[in-house]
């Protein structure tokens, strides 16, 4: 029994506390993640933004909560029915699962593996089946269009995001997210590698569906794109990681280039807050680009996107991953 | 030159910034937002709003079934009934408004030689049903009594217009 009790119960009790550590301030910040977007949007256009429910509206994202769940779930005609519920619950679990290799602080990860980025990048790629899987399954033409576009569009900027990464990985010679970050404690990778991050945040951009490449839901033409037929929870599960998913972006832009929960400056005033806050901050500071360039770009037209991504974004990365290759051997900076 | 000088300006997204600066300065404009339930916009001593059917001060209702109204209205919004009443004026039995087929286009006030139909400033009179909307006599007069204030300024700013 006492083997049982410190072999097996002991450690999955502190996982299960360790995972919603994780998930319930993730949950959290998603909801107020939606709630800033309104307020930010709201700002940048001259408007105030939700302001009635609660303090300055900061109940606005329960309320919205609230009212998804407890409107009618529609399951469409012809619809196949497993995987129409399937897809949501992907979406979401999906954006859940990548925060375990995510380094909040030095040491505090849910599980410090050595492929981390690989991780990381797997996961974003499997996004795209619940995409393509609620298309499918929805039996509506916009939602399978918006579905087409968006695998498209993921796999198109996956490439070039996965170039943006060797570049990084290349200075740092590990995949472990924990030695990326301390890699960056003399300078963070953003700016020798300027113009690789902001590829990657473009890049990131694309690959969570967001402004200004939101074609998969495209409003004016799509109605929804691929999320027309959803409704109630299973729509809100899609909602919740669509932003979950922006957050994880964020983290990972963070880690790669913004040098996690390093302080700016390493020196005393900045030291004294904790690298969590750091990150917290660093988080925070890519949501709000997102945000901004949503208010600011309008949306591309389908054939620049895949330009972009192909003829711009591909040549481009493939040329510095070389020319940045070609840095670190001639000068002799190959990490050991 | 020229090529070298989009290029540049491509590959360096100026035209990117430029514009991410300008929503970045809107956002820290004053914000123009009315809050709408609990404030409320300035309108017009034109307004055309929701009708009413005024009194003198007597307290005795100005409409004298003339039905000129009921005859300009396009919409055919308005049906009126008359008899002589015992003191042998004449008045309506019956005065109904369809609001919901009602344009607002204001002919029925026009028409009005006593000013006993008008429109009021009051836009607020949503409805959860529709047959809350056929208004009949009582409630034409009751929004009377409840607007003349508003309704009697607005008449006197627009006289000299008249």
């Amino acid at each position: 029994m006492a083997e049982f009790w410190s072999g097996f119960l002991l450690p999955l009790i502190i996982m299960v506390l360790q995972i919603l550590a994780i998930t319930v301030p993730l949950l959290v910040a998603v909801a107020f993640m939606t709630y800033a977007e309104r307020k930010i949007m709201g700002a940048m256009q001259m408007r105030q933004g939700p302001s009635i429910v609660g303090p300055f509206g900061l109940m606005q994202p329960f309320a919205d909560g609230l009212k998804l769940f407890a409107k009618e779930q529609i399951l469409p005609e012809g619809a196949n029915r497993i995987v129409f519920y399937v897809a949501p619950m992907l979406t979401f679990f999906l954006a859940l699962i990548a925060w375990a290799v995510i380094p909040f602080d030095y040491g505090v990860v849910l599980s410090n593996i050595n492929v981390g980025v690989l991780y990381l990048f797997a996961i974003s790629s499997l996004g795209v089946y619940g995409i393509v899987m609620a298309g499918w399954a929805s039996n509506s033409r916009y939602a399978f269009l918006g579905a087409l576009r968006s695998a498209a569009q993921m796999v198109s900027y996956e490439v070039s995001m996965g170039l943006i990464i060797i570049s990084v990985l290349l200075c740092v010679g590990s995949l472990n997210l924990t030695d990326i970050v301390r890699a960056q404690e003399k300078v963070w990778f953003c700016i020798p590698l300027l113009p690789m991050f902001v590829m990657f945040f473009i890049s990131a951009l694309a690959e969570t569906n967001r402004a200004p490449f939101d074609l998969p839901e495209g409003e004016s033409e799509l109605v929804a794109g691929f999320m027309v037929e959803y409704s109630s929870a299973p729509f809100a599960l899609f909602f919740l990681g669509e932003y979950a998913n922006m957050i994880l972006m964020s983290a990972m832009t963070s880690i790669l280039f913004l040098g996690g929960w390093l302080p700016p400056l390493p020196f005393a005033p900045f030291t004294w807050v904790p690298g969590i806050v750091w990150f917290a901050l660093k988080i925070a500071f890519c949501l709000f680009t997102y945000v901004w360039v949503r208010a600011t770009v309008p949306r591309y037209r389908y054939d620049q996107l895949m330009r972009l991504g192909w003829k711009v974004f591909l040549p481009l990365s493939l040329f510095w991953v070389v020319l940045t290759a070609g840095v670190l051997v001639t000068f002799g900076w190959l990490p050991k | 030159m020229a090529f070298l000088d989009r290029a540049a300006r491509s590959l360096f997204l100026t035209e990117l910034l430029g514009g991410m600066a300008l929503t970045l300065r809107y956002m820290f404009k004053p914000k123009v937002t009315l809050n709408y339930p609990y404030e409320k916009g300035p309108i017009s001593s034109r307004f055309r709003g929701e009708h009413v059917l005024r009194r003198y001060a007597s307290g005795e209702e100005r409409c004298i079934a003339c039905k000129l109204c009921e005859a300009v209205c396009p919409a055919l919004a308005i049906t009126i009934e008359a008899e002589p009443r015992d003191d042998g004026s004449r008045r309506t039995t019956r005065y109904d408004i369809d609001m919901t087929k009602c344009i607002y286009c204001g002919l029925c006030q026009e028409a009005c030689p006593v000013d006993a139909v008008v429109m009021g400033p009051n836009f607020e009179f949503s409805t959860e049903s529709r047959e809350e909307l056929f208004y009949n006599k009582q409630k034409l007069l009751a929004n009377g009594d409840r607007w003349e204030a508003e309704i009697a300024q607005n008449l006197a700013a627009e006289a000299p217009y008249r």
